[in-house]
């Protein structure tokens, strides 16, 4: 039983980051018709936002110390942090130890300038273009992307842990009288990401902003007639979208340690969660990310992997294939999307 | 009006005759001139270093080039002369190889087969390389070890870890310097049996290709064999990021060990997830439970952090060794570079210095006379102690190192301390061990490319 439920949490976790990045995804395709292959990129951006603002806050000088040598010999270099002998040890090391929350401070000003810049210098030269040009020139400019972090960061992947006080397990099942140990830090991010997502629900179903977008996803040029500049709030729910990947990277890198790869290897998961889903279905991004977070969870117990050798690598498409033969709009999809 | 002679069948006899005579001296030329592949006819010889300097290994790629560039100036008698000081082999003057001055030129692997091959080719056919060295994955080494076999050049193997690739895939043109699995798991057992005792439950999990299951076989063979339990072992997609899904049954399994045959980001992320999931805080069957990580390097674990804290592996090379060779190397590359180097780097390095000690030595570069020189070749000055280039399957034995995640590291290179060093007589192995092809597995026959 125990076993069950730390799949399902697994599950939930790995859900999050689909359905963050889905989401994401589905407000690109809905509002502006692009299908963005850099949004996997800019999660991967969101999580250099973290390992930024953790380097940038160990900023440090160095002062030699004779008493201890390096590997050839040489007094050694210590290096103190800037930001230690400013607000003292204790309070420098604090700020350090907390770099991973405070980088969504960051990220959030990063990430809409980094959709703002994309959308507007690249991607609406795209708009009335075919899907496969768009298609060809997102995962171009994710190739570039990448490879601009490689240069800086390096290929290795960079530790981000998460503060001391967040780290650990908590045993979630001592409630109820069974051992259910589950890490800190991913319980953080799945109620991170329910947050994400309910905020940008929120945001669409309960403010003017959001109803103007919600009509023009339905009906782009009777919006235009009213004399509403449906272009440029579009241009902001690409912010949005961005920024939404990126919050998902910051929080996502004390979990896997980033590297410039990490976002290909998210990418196409999540278009087939949006397939999934929905084309243009939101609450259907989310709801099959999590679905198939469960399920790849799932697939991966040894039980599954023994009964059904190479289950786990095929298990979403598996899905994916099941669902489109019987809803071929996917699970909460909406007629008139991409079927033109 | 005009008329000429010429008829279609004199044009197409004539064109027979003038094609052939133009031919003729090219095809003689190329089969007299040449007594093997590349042979270098200037005042120059060039070797090809082939290493992933795009891709997931690419930080280890550029260390191995870092070395062989390193190599390449102690060779032309430049810099401090790194270990051509310490070499037990005086037949190397720093005057180049054979009186030539060396040069090279790079390829990129990519980390995947097919550009490894198609960038070696080129190295060979285009630049005339006589040698290829480097490399950081078994996959990439067998295939590039193949084609320098089909090309008539020699491979001098980076870091390629698969028994395979001296097992049932050696070749006569391939050498590798570099330990493997089952060396691992021989020095590890005796260290994992003194910690850990004779009574252990493990759990594998295993990267799902060629150098995993090796690995995994060398590990659980040896562990069974100190009265171990293998509980499971569970193959992960290579491409996995987070390994939870695969932890998480770890912890209701009655396993006490985890062996995590996996390398790079997958270790770095296995091991990230293994530790967020508390598995170093449990107790299990009345011991508390421990990870083993069997191959380790620098880069890895700089990458998993505090997470490696303790965590036993092997390692074919460690800057911290203290013989002159490992002294003198360290102080050359550090110098020049600011930093310790890597053990992928020095196996690079001294696979350079061995090719050019082996040319000098056999007085020619021809791949079948470099080879013999290299078969039964014993040495000491590289860093790694004494070692033997066995003829039978082209392996270097010598001592094999097990490492432990380091308490309490003092700056960013302290990340390993040396647990012991294990005596190469006690990871040594029949040629013919059933892990590395058995009876069936042979070098075949040297080709020189003529």
């Amino acid at each position: 039983m125990d076993a069950l439920i730390l799949q399902i949490l697994n599950g939930l976790d790995k859900g999050s980051a689909y359905a963050l990045i889905a989401l994401g995804l589905t407000l690109i395709f809905g509002t502006l018709g692009v299908v963005n292959f850099a949004h996997g990129a800019l999660f991967m951006i969101g999580a250099f936002c973290a390992v930024s603002l953790s380097k940038l806050l160990q900023f440090s000088y160095v002062t030699i110390d004779e008493t201890q040598k390096d590997f050839l010999g040489n007094p050694l270099k210590v290096e103190t942090p800037y930001i230690e002998s400013w607000f003292g040890p204790e309070l420098g090391a604090s700020i350090i130890d907390w770099s991973v929350p405070l980088s969504i401070l960051l990220a959030i000003p990063v990430m809409i300038l980094v959709g703002l810049i994309m959308e507007r210098g690249l991607i609406k030269h795209f708009y009335k273009r075919e899907h496969a040009d768009q298609i060809l020139v997102t995962f171009g400019l994710a190739i570039v992307l990448q490879e601009i972090v490689k240069y800086y960061f390096g290929a290795n992947p960079i530790q981000t842990p998460p503060p001391d006080a967040l780290m650990g397990v908590s045993n979630l099942g001592a409630w109820f009288g069974f051992d259910l140990p589950y890490p800190n830090w991913r319980i953080v991010y799945f109620c991170f990401s329910a947050l994400v997502i309910t905020g940008v629900f929120a945001f669409l179903q309960f403010t003017t902003f959001g109803m103007v977008v919600r009509a023009g996803m339905a009906d782009r040029e009777t919006v235009g007639l009213l004399g509403i500049d449906i272009d440029k709030r579009f241009t902001v729910m690409f912010a949005i979208a961005a920024c939404v990947a990126g919050l998902a990277g910051v929080m996502y890198a004390p979990i896997n340690p980033p590297n410039y790869h990490m976002g290909m290897d998210f990418l196409v998961l999540s278009f087939v969660v949006v397939v999934v889903g929905g084309m243009g279905s939101l609450p259907g991004a989310v709801l099959a990310g999590f679905l198939l977070g469960i399920l790849e969870s799932f697939a991966s117990t040894t039980w599954a992997t023994t009964t059904l050798p190479g289950i786990n690598q095929i298990i979403i498409y598996l899905v994916a294939i099941i669902v489109l033969l019987t809803r071929p709009r996917g699970l909460m999809g909406r007629k008139g999307v991409m079927e033109e | 009006m005009s008329k000429t002679n010429y008829t279609r069948r004199g044009v197409l006899k004539t064109g027979a005759v003038a094609g052939a005579g133009v031919a003729l001296p090219t095809i003689f030329t190329a089969q007299s001139a040449a007594a093997y592949t590349n042979e270098p006819t200037g005042s120059t010889v060039t070797l090809g270093f082939n290493v992933p300097q795009t891709g997931p290994y690419a930080d280890e790629g550029s260390d191995e080039l870092l070395a062989q560039q390193l190599a390449v100036e102690h060779l032309n008698g430049m810099g401090d002369g790194g270990c051509l000081n310490t070499f037990s082999s005086k037949a190397l003057k720093g005057n180049g190889i054979l009186g030539k001055k060396v040069e090279f030129v790079t390829g990129d692997t990519q980390t995947k087969s097919d550009a490894a091959r198609a960038s070696a080719k080129s190295m060979i056919e285009k630049d005339g390389a006589v040698m290829i060295n480097g490399g950081s994955s078994s996959g990439v080494a067998v295939a590039v070890q193949g084609l320098c076999q089909e090309a008539g050049v020699i491979f001098m193997a980076g870091l390629t870890h698969a028994n395979d690739t001296t097992g049932k895939d050696r070749k006569a043109n391939g050498f590798r310097h570099f330990f493997n699995a089952y060396m691992s798991g021989a020095a590890l057992a005796p260290v994992l049996a003194k910690e850990m005792g004779n009574d252990r439950n493990a759990y594998h999990l295993t990267a799902d290709y060629n150098w995993g299951w090796t690995q995994e076989e060398s590990i659980v063979a040896s562990t069974e064999a100190l009265g171990w339990n293998t509980v499971n072992t569970v193959k992960t997609p290579l491409a996995s990021t987070d390994f939870s899904s695969y932890i998480a049954p770890i912890l209701n399994s009655g396993a006490d060990t985890l062996v995590l045959n996996h390398y790079g980001g997958n270790m770095i992320n296995s091991l990230t997830n293994a530790v967020q999931f508390g598995l170093l805080d449990k107790v299990v069957n009345g011991k508390d439970f421990k990870i083993v990580v069997p191959l380790y390097s620098e880069l890895m674990a700089a990458g998993a952090g505090e997470n490696i804290k303790g965590v036993l592996g092997s390692m074919n090379y460690n800057w911290q060794l203290q013989n002159e060779g490992s002294k003198q190397f360290v102080k050359s590359f550090g110098e020049k570079y600011g930093k310790p180097p890597s053990n992928s780097a020095q196996t690079c390095y001294a696979q350079v210095l061995l090719y050019a000690d082996a040319c000098e030595r056999a007085g020619t570069f021809d791949p079948c006379g470099v080879a013999a020189a290299l078969e039964n070749f014993e040495f000491d000055g590289l860093g790694n102690g004494k070692t033997l280039y066995r003829a039978d399957d082209h392996q270097c034995f010598k001592d094999v190192l097990v490492v432990r995640g380091a308490q309490n590291p003092t700056n960013a290179y302290d990340t390993l301390e040396i647990v012991e060093v294990t005596p190469a007589d006690q990871v040594t192995y029949a040629p013919n061990h059933p892990m590395f092809g058995g009876d069936e597995a042979t070098l075949g026959t040297c080709n020189s490319g003529t």
